[in-house]
């Protein structure tokens, strides 16, 4: 995806998006390395796991955020969208906070693990939002609609995969290895929008929704 | 029952997002017009229906495929599938929703053939850069 973004020359139009992706991939090697040195089921492997998906998690909340940017980019509300962003991470943390604080043991491991997938629900309401301000605004750009509805496809999965997990623990090792599945989707999905979408290309929102507008 | 409720409403937005990320794909190709080549190597002369798309897919799994194609093809191959699925459940009682899905199923078939299309151009082009080297 980011090659595709960087022959494309949309680095720097995207870039917390890009700076996503250069996460990932750093993320994806040290935790290949945790996972050769210590084993999948070592204390290690885990805590680097949980740590590193929560903080990719803010990355793509925050990249989420620059989406909104493109979008009301003519309403000039970049300081307001960024201000949202931070009382709105800083609410899902606190509420996090309040979920997990009688938790005894592991107060902070807990709160990583539980901060990540509350994100995930977040970001999953806000990219619905976004859509839904894509259609009311008649947005048009290709490019900027499927990175938008991609990211919303990719938080529904993760964000239904956590909610199963937690209503039939028993299945928790059935829905675990989908991650992996899952978290192919967005780099490809990306790497197509920028590979084969140019800037300027345009469509009808409308046609798109689910329900005609 | 929190749990519950996040399962509920992500299960909804999926499908919405799927849907309506298909459809942006299956838009950003329909503008684009079949060379007489594929027309004649996937039999779409005039408009292309839902009962060609397994062909379709057949010859696309013949040419070399792209890292970023890739993701289309299979979130296009899904939506098809759903689309069948309804088509044999749900819009056998709606004949409304039986002819909306017939229409979305020739456009993933057109999507197909224009991934194909894109295909043998790249394969030409690497022949054609090994010729030179």
């Amino acid at each position: 995806m980011l090659v595709c973004a960087f022959k494309k020359r949309a680095v720097r139009r995207y870039f917390l998006l890009n700076l996503y992706m250069a996460g990932v991939i750093v993320v994806e090697l040290g935790r290949f390395k945790i996972l050769s040195e210590y084993g999948l089921k070592s204390t290690q492997y885990q805590y680097f796991y949980y740590y590193s998906d929560a903080i990719l998690t803010i990355f793509l909340y925050f990249a989420l955020s620059t989406l909104y940017t493109h979008v009301f980019s003519e309403m000039h509300a970049e300081r307001y969208v960024k201000l949202g962003t931070v009382l709105l991470l800083a609410g899902t943390a606190l509420f996090t906070y309040a979920v997990v604080h009688q938790s005894a043991t592991k107060l902070v491991t807990h709160f990583v693990v539980e901060l990540s997938q509350n994100l995930y629900f977040v970001g999953l309401v806000l990219t619905y939002i976004l859509w839904g301000a894509i259609l009311k605004l008649r947005e048009t750009r290709t490019r900027l609609i499927q990175l938008v509805l991609s990211l919303g496809v990719y938080f529904s999965l993760f964000a239904a995969n956590y909610a199963i997990r937690n209503l039939y623990p028993p299945l928790y090792s059935v829905f675990v290895p989908l991650v992996q599945v899952f978290g192919i989707f967005l780099p490809l999905a990306w790497a197509y929008a920028f590979w084969r979408l140019p800037e300027d290309a345009r469509l009808v929102p409308a046609r798109l929704a689910v329900i005609p507008r | 029952m929190m749990a519950g409720i996040i399962l509920v409403c992500s299960v909804v937005f999926l499908l919405q997002f799927f849907v309506s990320y298909c459809r942006s794909l299956i838009a950003a190709s329909i503008k684009h017009p079949l060379s007489p080549e594929v027309q004649d190597v996937t039999g779409i002369k005039n408009a292309a229906t839902g009962d060609d798309f397994a062909r379709v897919v057949q010859l696309l799994q013949l040419c070399p495929d792209r890292p970023e194609d890739r993701s289309g093809v299979q979130a296009v191959g899904a939506y098809f599938g759903l689309l069948s699925f309804v088509r044999a459940t749900i819009a056998r009682l709606v004949p409304a929703l039986s002819a909306w899905t017939e229409t979305e199923r020739g456009q993933c078939t057109y999507f197909a053939a224009v991934t194909l299309e894109r295909r043998i151009a790249f394969s030409r082009d690497m022949f054609a850069q090994q010729i030179e080297s």
